[in-house]
């Protein structure tokens, strides 16, 4: 019996003694693994990144925007154009539905703050104390508004981390006065920063005050006065967001008197969001490493071409080791072995070529770069398959030689 | 001396097409421990096949044959690699050296085979080279050796595994005539230090420098004498 070290050092030789050829047999599979690697690496990068700016919107979360995203004949508007949600419902949700730990509704507005000898164009959102529970944001400098400056309307402003850093470059915010739309705030406290959301929207380009002091002074002026632009709503667990979901949908479409597919309403989980987005980019994932992957079997069925033409050029060597007492399983193995060491090469090679390609585009497109052991362990398993699979046909050939004719052959 | 060949009615058939060749047609012979013979003929009278079927490479279709004590019609296809393996040390006319491999590693090839452990086989390699008379070249490829000493690499080589028979297929065809009579020399000490060698040739010239001369003709035997120009 031959020893297995001589087996593996037998199909290193035969290898080695043609280097050339081996490198460029073993290419198909390099370029085959590292797409394939770099393909997985960067949906799973991207998935990461989806899942970490949805998430910052804040978890078990369910936003009530006005308007209908889905429904029956005639005009749908978009959701967020008109003003169908009041602080009665509001208050109905509050009340009724049971399994909430915040409700926030609140109103959008816009407008220019001036402070500091400089001005900044930016988003005003009225919410109440809860909101920051409901989002998951917390204040990192100062303090928010609490309910009772709520109620009174005080003229009292906390920025986010963009604004605060665009009007107040070298000075502390907290204590300063901005100046909106003629009347006087003053800046209270400063929010964490929350980055860009997936789509690229700066998420502290932004600045919270008292819900009923953006009702009275900065948007609500040309508007109903009980009405909201967004209703924010916490579960105690992701568990009951599907029930909360259900009731406050019911809910409101019996204070509306809406039938489903009339809503005008929309009642939006971001759980089931992220779940959407997390399929997507799955999909996708798979959608490329799959291309990938056929590249990988073109590889495969180089090293296929290549050890049927080794073992026809070897045909005198295989007759001469049979004539010496290999066994028809020492050439199976000789040569099945050639083809694995070549395909597990080139896996090893391609591994690092896609990891370093994937590590590289992620940089570039600022995404995580997130590579497992898995994906690893995966994309060599994988290629040492492609050698089994694709070396198997060629080292059965070689194994079925009869000696005496492949002695004779020249 | 105990036959360690003993062939009965030996009978091989092939089929080519709708006719059937008989390649050997009953053949009968004995071969002793320690001999050192020929098998001489004209292409085509059936010394190839015995050789082949002598060598383990091939089995007859009738008769008894039996080397070494192993009866070679029973045989199936791993006990002829184990029997090629162990028993036979195979000399080809075209030395059959693998070109990647140093002289030293050719020689080791057999070994490997027999999962000899890798420093036993290489003093085994060592030590069959010296016989040969190559042990200052042990380190060197086919291509860096002349025709002869390749030959001499390939007698090493089939010495390795200590084999029952040294079989030679016209060893010295490929060799000049100075460098033929060295291997022939080189066959008859080693038949003198006790190999018994069988050389397979249709050079009546080479034949006549063994000990015994078994001529073929037509898949029979036609003639089997001793050589009295052999002075050992």
């Amino acid at each position: 019996m031959i020893r297995t070290s001589d087996l593996i050092s037998s199909a290193g030789r035969a290898l080695r003694a043609n280097p050339l050829r081996s490198a460029l047999t073993a290419l198909g599979v390099i370029i085959g693994v590292a797409s394939v690697v770099a393909m997985v690496s960067l949906g799973r990068g991207a998935q990461a990144s989806v899942q970490a700016s949805i998430s910052s919107l804040g978890s078990n979360l369910l936003v009530v925007v006005p308007g209908a995203q889905r429904g029956g004949g005639g005009v749908r508007m978009a959701p967020g154009s008109f003003e169908s949600l009041t602080m009665a419902d509001v208050e109905a949700i509050e009340r009724e539905v049971s399994g909430l730990v915040a409700v926030s509704p609140s109103q959008r507005g816009a407008g220019q703050l001036v402070a500091n000898g400089l001005n900044w164009n930016t988003r005003i959102e009225g919410v109440t104390p809860a909101y920051l529970l409901a989002r998951d944001w917390e204040v990192e400098h100062g303090r928010f508004f609490d309910e009772r400056e709520e109620r009174q309307a005080r003229k009292v402003l906390v920025l986010g981390a963009s604004v605060a850093r665009e009007l107040f470059p070298n000075v502390d915010p907290i204590g300063q006065s901005v100046r909106i739309q003629g009347g006087m705030f003053e800046v209270i406290g400063v929010l964490e920063s929350k980055g860009q959301t997936g789509f690229g929207q700066d998420q502290d380009d932004i600045v919270l005050a008292p819900f009923s002091t953006v009702k009275r002074r900065i948007s609500g002026r040309q508007r109903r006065a009980d009405t909201v632009s967004q209703i924010s709503i916490k579960t105690e667990s992701e568990a009951a967001l599907a029930r909360a979901e259900e009731d406050i949908t019911n809910l409101l479409r019996q204070r509306h008197r809406t039938s489903e597919g009339e809503d005008d309403f929309t009642v939006q989980n971001l759980n089931s969001i992220m779940e959407t987005a997390n399929q997507a980019t799955a999909a996708f994932t798979g959608l490329l490493a799959g291309i990938s992957a056929v590249s990988l079997l073109v590889g495969g069925i180089g090293i296929m071409n290549i050890m049927l033409v080794s073992v026809t050029e070897r045909t005198r060597e295989i007759g001469l080791r049979k004539a010496l007492g290999a066994r028809k399983a020492d050439i199976l193995h000789q040569f099945g072995l050639e083809a694995i060491a070549l395909s597990v090469a080139g896996g090893i090679v391609g591994l690092i070529i896609g990891m370093t390609g994937a590590w590289g585009i992620t940089s570039i497109f600022n995404l995580p770069f997130a590579v497992g052991v898995d994906t690893a362990l995966l994309a060599i398993g994988f290629s040492g398959l492609v050698g089994v699979i694709f070396g198997a046909y060629p080292a059965w050939r070689a194994a079925q030689l009869d000696p005496i004719e492949a002695l004779r052959r020249e | 001396m105990d036959a360690l060949i003993s062939a009965r009615d030996l009978v091989k058939l092939y089929t080519m097409g709708e006719e059937t060749v008989h390649a050997l047609d009953g053949v009968t012979f004995d071969i002793a421990r320690g001999d050192y013979a020929a098998i001489v003929g004209p292409s085509g009278s059936g010394k190839s096949t015995l050789m082949n079927i002598l060598g383990g490479l091939d089995t007859p279709t009738g008769g008894s044959l039996s080397i070494d004590g192993a009866d070679m019609l029973a045989l199936d296809d791993e006990g002829l690699a184990a029997f090629r393996n162990h028993t036979i040390g195979f000399v080809f006319q075209s030395f059959n050296l693998l070109s990647r491999l140093t002289a030293i590693e050719n020689v080791e090839l057999p070994m490997i085979y027999a999962g000899v452990p890798p420093a036993q086989r290489r003093e085994r390699a060592k030590e069959m080279l010296h016989r040969v008379g190559l042990g200052e070249r042990m380190t060197h490829r086919p291509t860096q050796l002349s025709g002869g000493q390749q030959q001499r690499v390939a007698i090493a080589r089939a010495l390795a595994g200590e084999p029952a028979l040294l079989l030679a297929d016209e060893p010295t065809g490929a060799l000049d005539t100075q460098t033929g009579k060295d291997i022939l020399a080189l066959f008859n000490s080693l038949n003198r230090e006790g190999a018994t060698v069988v050389i397979v040739t249709h050079d009546l010239e080479v034949a006549e420098k063994t000990r015994r001369t078994i001529e073929m003709r037509d898949g029979r035997i036609v003639g089997d004498r001793m050589n009295g120009a052999q002075a050992a």
